[in-house]
């Protein structure tokens, strides 16, 4: 156990290391810096623009000074903002970013968990239809397509939730259905499938022999098994999560990291891109271990090694 | 009450399963499949009685409808399984378990008084749940037993059947277990509520022949032991000489012949039941072919017309392709369906080889008797 850990752990930084190794290169390899733009900028201010950020410095000394800066969690300042450092947006955007991410994933896992086990129980019948019709919608229709539906429809046609805003918590909710949409209808469907599929093993006509009642069969011994499968694509799930919340934030105006990311990229912020991104990507190899330490204790067959 | 007069059946034994004219259908795309077609089983206290036929001719559905545990696409046409047990007061009870709503059947019969062993071991046990809890589980429910008498008692299977290092085991998951292992849990969890019918499916195909043995004789110990009846569901004929008191050879979704075990291997009447023991590997014969009965079991989509045995049959009358045979008594055990045992048939008689060969293998029985 111990070993498995220090060998994940070595892994995980190691594939920091790359990730934020190719986001420096990607960055540079791109023509322009954050200091070209259409006005025109005097020769001189410019070279002491890059002179203060030591952008004139070899890009492997650039390098080397931003992992010293990352190992002490310092991401640097930023290239556009005057006076701001990359952890100040990360900590402006992380509180709006982490509350919505959160509560999507509750809804997430609250709906799509108990629809897929319903539509498995009633397979054929109306609740299996209404489920899976739901279902098809749910992964077929881009998440800001939903978004604008559901503005169109319950705040501009009905007026029960704020147009933008989470200023109170009714403007969770449109957020929060558009986010996690996708990822409910596409749990609900495995959740559905993989319920179906064990329900069907030789273990449960087993269970069902010794004369065990039918709704101890399906706690005991079918969702245990059924949930495997979910808890396998969790890890992906929670990145889609995120991904989506760029576009969400911006739809419905929350003033998460989403912003800061999209406009750094645009505005070439250097420090930004890289601070995001590593950040980002620790967060989601974070969740992606969790998931897996998860899954050793729901499935005894997989080992730690 | 009077003496109990035994009517019809010479068993001194009472019975305690009865499967009267049992026809079950399964609906699929391509039709209605016909594969359950009247069976009549008896099953008496303490004895053992084992099925025999080729594969699909309907063994494990009949023995699922015993536990209600048919597939959900399978239909109940006829029939009745009256089973005979002695109820919480004491008093002697029969049930007719196709009329029992669902819910009770499964509260009160399955595993507590009639458990199953099914096909395959390696995937009958829950990959996620210690072997312990899934033996103690039936126990909690059953036999209202505490944490540490079920354990204790699970431990004590463990050990009955044949499970070295009990203690540790009982920790273990299944994937830690070979397949000869999780047969063996497999029978203690069948075991575990003191069932009067132990119903067990094809018990040792999955295992290599000297566990096969040992397997088979822990049962018939545990049979003396608990004083249990027991139903063999087998392709292995060498299994049945073993272990069985009565013989039912099934074809097509019908019994052809029932018998004692020594009617059934030394004096078979049926063609089909020939053709089974011709097929039984014998060490002694010289010629290594394998015997097997040509053709293959009729298609159930349609219904057979006649006998479903008749186009495979080199003994075949013309009333075959006609009528269906009634089953023919032959002594007060042993019955057949088969039109040679009409008065009006001609005389045919076994393959000559068979019969050197049943008298071979008597001879062999005899050694060890
Ligand atoms: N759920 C089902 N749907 C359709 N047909 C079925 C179903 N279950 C069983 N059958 C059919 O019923 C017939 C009898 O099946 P059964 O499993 O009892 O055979 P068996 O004698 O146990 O064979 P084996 O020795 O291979 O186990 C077969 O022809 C099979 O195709
Ligand atoms: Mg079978």
């Amino acid at each position: 156990m111990t070993r498995f850990l220090v060998k994940r752990i070595g892994m995980m930084i190691v594939t920091l290391f790359l990730i934020a190794l190719l986001t420096f290169v990607l960055m540079h390899a791109v023509p322009g810096g954050p200091f070209t733009s259409d006005k025109q900028v005097s020769k001189a201010v410019m070279d002491a623009l890059n002179e203060k950020y030591k952008l004139n410095d070899p890009l492997w000394k650039q390098f080397l000074d931003y992992m010293r800066g990352l190992v002490r969690f310092d991401l640097g300042p930023s290239f556009k903002y005057q006076g701001k450092t990359v952890n100040d947006f990360i900590s402006n955007g992380l509180p709006y970013s982490a509350k919505l991410g959160a509560i999507t994933l509750v809804f997430v896992l609250c709906a799509s968990i108990p629809m897929g086990i319903i539509s498995a129980l009633r397979n054929g019948k109306w609740q299996d239809m209404l489920v899976m019709a739901l279902a098809t919608v749910g992964v077929t229709i881009p998440s800001f397509v939903i978004a604008t539906g559901l503005i169109y429809f319950f705040s501009f046609k009905l007026g029960w939730t704020p147009v933008y805003g989470v200023d109170k918590w009714q403007g969770y909710i449109l957020p929060v259905i558009a986010m996690g949409g996708y990822s409910v209808s596409f749990l609900a469907r495995l959740m559905r499938s993989s319920l179906l599929d064990v329900m069907g093993q030789d273990y449960i006509r087993t269970a069902r022999a010794k004369g065990i009642s039918e709704t101890r069969v399906i706690l005991k011994h079918a969702l245990r098994n059924a949930l495997i499968p979910v808890i396998t694509v969790l890890g992906p799930t929670v990145a889609n999560l995120l991904t989506g919340s760029f576009v969400i934030e911006k739809i419905f105006a929350i003033p998460g990291m989403g912003g800061y990311f999209v406009n750094s990229v645009t505005q070439r912020d250097y420090t930004t891109i890289m601070g995001m991104t590593v950040f980002y990507a620790a967060f989601l190899i974070a969740m992606v271990f969790i998931v897996d330490l998860f899954y050793c204790l729901i499935d005894p067959r997989i080992k730690y090694d | 009450m009077s003496e109990a007069k035994v009517v019809g059946n010479p068993s001194a034994n009472k019975k305690i399963l009865d499967i009267k004219n049992l026809d079950i259908s399964f609906q699929t795309n391509a039709g209605t499949i016909h594969a359950i077609r009247g069976v009549n089983l008896d099953l008496c206290k303490g004895e053992t009685v084992a099925i025999v036929g080729e594969s699909g001719s309907g063994k494990s559905v009949t023995m699922k409808a015993v536990m209600g545990l048919l597939d959900s696409n399978a239909t109940v046409n006829s029939g009745e399984i009256l089973y005979t047990y002695t109820d919480e007061k004491g008093q002697e009870a029969t049930v007719d378990l196709l009329k029992l709503p669902k819910k009770q059947l499964r509260q009160n019969f399955n595993g507590q008084r009639i458990a199953m062993v099914f096909q395959d071991p390696m995937t009958s046990l829950d990959p996620t749940m210690t072997i312990g809890k899934q033996i103690m589980e039936s126990m909690f429910l059953h036999l209202q037993m505490d944490k540490e008498a079920a354990k204790a008692r699970a431990l004590e299977l463990l050990e009955l059947v044949g499970i070295p290092d009990a203690e540790k085991r009982f920790k273990n998951y299944p994937h830690q277990l070979s397949g000869g292992m999780r047969q063996r849990v497999v029978i203690a969890i069948a075991l575990s509520a003191n069932p009067d019918i132990l119903i067990c499916d094809e018990p040792t195909t999955a295992l290599d022949v000297t566990i096969q043995a040992r397997i088979l004789e822990l049962i018939m110990e545990i049979q003396q032991k608990m004083g249990l009846s027991v139903v063999y569901i087998t392709h292995d004929l060498g299994v049945v000489a073993k272990v069985a008191d009565y013989v039912d050879v099934m074809y097509a979704g019908k019994i052809v012949e029932v018998g004692n075990v020594n009617e059934i291997f030394f004096e078979p009447k049926h063609p089909y039941t020939w053709g089974l023991l011709s097929a039984m590997p014998d060490l002694e014969t010289d010629d290594d072919r394998l015997y097997s009965i040509p053709g293959s079991p009729p298609n159930l989509l349609r219904e057979p017309k006649g006998d479903a045995f008749a186009a495979r049959n080199q003994f075949a009358l013309a009333i075959d392709e006609k009528a269906e045979p009634p089953l023919f008594q032959i002594s007060p055990t042993h019955w057949a369906a088969t039109w040679l045992l009409h008065p009006d048939a001609p005389k045919v008689e076994m393959p000559p080889e068979l019969v050197a060969r049943l008298a071979r293998a008597r001879k062999e029985a005899e050694k060890y008797l």
